[in-house]
């Protein structure tokens, strides 16, 4: 190990203990904050299905999307964004379907949430092909559009009808997800998640477009030259792929968990992604099991803010940390290089 | 005062912490290094003031925010100079580290209640004579200090960059980086010092949020703006002065909202919040394949 990384990782490990040490300076009983983290994630089987997965699938399906992008080059940081647009599309598809049944009302939200999440993507996709737009930029930017969106859509055209909350009315339980067991939060959202990496996985490995997506990620220069790949074309298609994968959490999540649209519908799931991702190193397997374990941690997060009064908005330290210590270790990168014009 | 005063007013205020942090920046990028942990820096500088305030005065809070600032951009340099990591990453995470742990300071420091709403702030300080111009006048020079600090960095980085040898050691690291070496500059130490340069404009431009406009400190409250100053450089053309003027243009969508509720159109207010992120994206498009990057700019061909 190079001394430059040891210093980087000492680095990562002080800040860590750092916010530790702060936290019990100023009042906070650690070991009753840990008990509740563990306790709100992992302490019992409510806890886990009704808690980490729950939180989990979200993360699952905005990690596959980030790990997707990045795979062929493309720094999609706009999940957040488009996961918002997917969850506006879905509720405005249940409410306009409301007494159509489960059947056609659920897949018809998550294909709208999908194209939704696709088009959005597919703005920063055109910004970067035809005006040479930085994506990073661009989809940060498209980020704050959406969610100025969502508040003016609960505030004006699609309020409840009282006219008091800035949300949606319900949305009817024709479109609401099954849940998986009696007794458990868990719905059916979690396993459509799980088959969503397994059809990516498969894709990316198997299949000759999964394959020139990898090429132009790896090196877009010979996989134009040397591949006779359509650049562009692939470049954009991952923009509209990994941004139909976070609308489809969006979905989920509404017809899921919090059954109307709300102002903060994602307390930042498309920024945590990105720590999913690259700790998973970008496989789409390895993303349940990241996603897993950030689903743990955000529940855990939750609990301990209830239960020991410690701030939630923590959990951004720890993925932080997460991802400077992969950095720190060079296992942190978006494939090859970025394309040339 | 006028409407027209009253919106450029308002343009110069807010344009100030974006000039600031773009300023940095500039210096940044003309190393070659692009740091998408402005966000991060200025929010740890808004933090800082924050608390440097409440303990020792508005001056002590810009003081404290420039610390946190550069601690914050060293935490970058750490990763993209020393170790040469992926900048996007480093700077994606330095960011969300600062979301962090400014985010838990905060209700640690200040619980559930949050900061008193009157913190010790900076007002304006009208300057003798330029401030009697008509209209213009008092806009751009009745305003707080720190706004005055925006106006000279802006000169001094522009004759820096041109006119020392230092500063072309710094745009000969940006563009070709084996002459620079050759010529026996040393490249990490260019690069270390320009961020901890930004680190300390961005601090300030975060102590300008909280003790020249909010007089408070809120979660976030940054708001994007790192990102903007970043699109801001691109508009610029990595000069100071064109920075500086992007700038004013990025107040002036800013400040659009209160001479529209001045003029008392109904409109959605988030149209306004939205307005500042579009125009990014539109004069983006305009602009950014017309331009030139410092070459060696962080294997970012197409900004």
């Amino acid at each position: 190990m190079r001394r430059s990384q040891a210093v980087a990782i000492a680095l990562v490990v002080a800040l860590t203990a750092g916010t530790i040490l702060l936290l019990s300076a100023s009042g906070f009983e650690v070991s009753r904050a840990l008990g509740a983290l563990v306790r709100g994630s992992v302490g019992s089987w409510y806890a886990f299905g009704s808690g980490t997965l729950i939180r989990a699938t979200p993360l699952i399906l905005t990690g596959l999307s980030v790990a997707v992008a990045f795979q062929a080059g493309v720094f999609n940081i706009g999940a957040e964004g488009q996961f918002i647009v997917g969850a506006v599309a879905a509720t405005g598809i249940a409410l306009s379907l409301g007494t159509l049944p489960s059947l056609i009302t659920i897949p018809a939200m998550l294909f709208g949430a999908a194209i939704a999440g696709g088009g959005w993507a597919s703005i920063a996709a055109v910004l970067r092909i035809r005006f040479h737009v930085l994506e990073v930029i661009s989809t940060i930017m498209l980020n704050f559009v959406a969610a100025f969106g969502v508040s003016y859509l609960v505030r004006g055209p699609m309020q409840e009808h009282t006219h008091v909350y800035p949300q949606t009315e319900t949305i009817t339980g024709a479109a609401q997800l099954p849940r998986l067991a009696a007794g458990t939060r868990l719905h059916l959202g979690f396993l459509v998640a799980l088959a969503a990496c397994g059809i990516v996985w498969a894709y990316v490995r198997f299949t000759a477009s999964g394959f020139r997506l990898r090429t132009v990620g790896a090196n877009p220069d010979a996989a134009r030259s040397a591949g006779q790949i359509d650049v562009t074309r692939v470049t954009h298609r991952a923009f509209v792929f990994s941004g139909a994968l976070a609308g489809v959490a969006g979905a989920i999540e509404v017809s899921g968990v919090t059954f109307a649209l709300y102002e903060n519908i994602s307390p930042g799931y498309g920024y945590t992604a990105i720590a999913v991702a690259l700790l998973a190193r970008l496989d789409a397997l390895g993303v349940i099991g990241t996603g897993i374990l950030f689903g743990a941690l955000e529940a855990g997060a939750t609990a301990m803010q209830r239960d020991a009064g410690v701030p939630s908005v923590m959990v951004s330290v720890i993925e932080a940390c997460v991802v400077l210590a992969l950095v720190a270790l060079g296992r942190a990168r978006i494939a090859g290089g970025r394309s040339s014009r | 005062m006028s409407i027209a005063s009253a919106f450029l007013e308002a343009t110069v205020r807010t344009a100030t912490p974006l000039a600031l942090a773009a300023l940095g920046e500039v210096v940044v990028e003309r190393a070659g290094i692009i740091n998408i942990g402005l966000e991060g820096i200025i929010l740890s500088g808004a933090f800082g003031a924050l608390v440097g305030a409440t303990h020792a005065g508005a001056w002590g809070g810009y003081a404290v925010a420039i610390g946190a600032g550069v601690l914050a951009a060293a935490i970058f340099a750490v990763f993209a100079v020393w170790l040469r990591a992926d900048q996007i990453i480093s700077g994606t995470a330095v960011t969300l580290l600062a979301v962090g742990l400014t985010g838990t300071l905060y209700r640690a420091l200040y619980g559930a209640a949050g900061a008193a709403l009157t913190i010790p702030t900076t007002g304006p300080v009208a300057i003798p004579g330029l401030s009697r111009l008509p209209v213009a006048g008092s806009a751009f020079f009745d305003q707080p200090a720190v706004t005055y600090i925006a106006y000279l960095m802006t000169a001094a980085v522009w004759w820096w960059m041109r006119g020392t040898h230092s500063g072309l050691a710094l745009r000969a690291v940006g563009e070709r980086p084996a002459a620079a070496e050759a010529a026996g500059v040393r490249i990490g130490r260019v690069q270390f010092g320009a961020l901890v340069f930004s680190g300390a404009s961005g601090g300030l431009a975060g102590a300008s949020l909280v003790l020249a406009q909010a007089g408070t400190f809120a979660e976030n409250m940054s708001a994007g703006r790192g990102f903007i100053a970043i699109a801001i450089v691109v508009l610029g053309r990595w000069q100071p002065l064109g920075v500086a003027l992007a700038s004013l243009v990025f107040g002036a969508a800013s400040a659009l909202q209160f001479l529209l509720q001045a003029l008392g159109l109904a409109l959605p207010y988030q149209l306004f919040l939205a307005l500042p992120y579009v125009l990014t994206l539109a004069a983006l498009a305009g602009v950014a394949g017309r331009v030139r990057a410092p070459a060696n700019l962080a294997r970012v061909d197409d900004v």
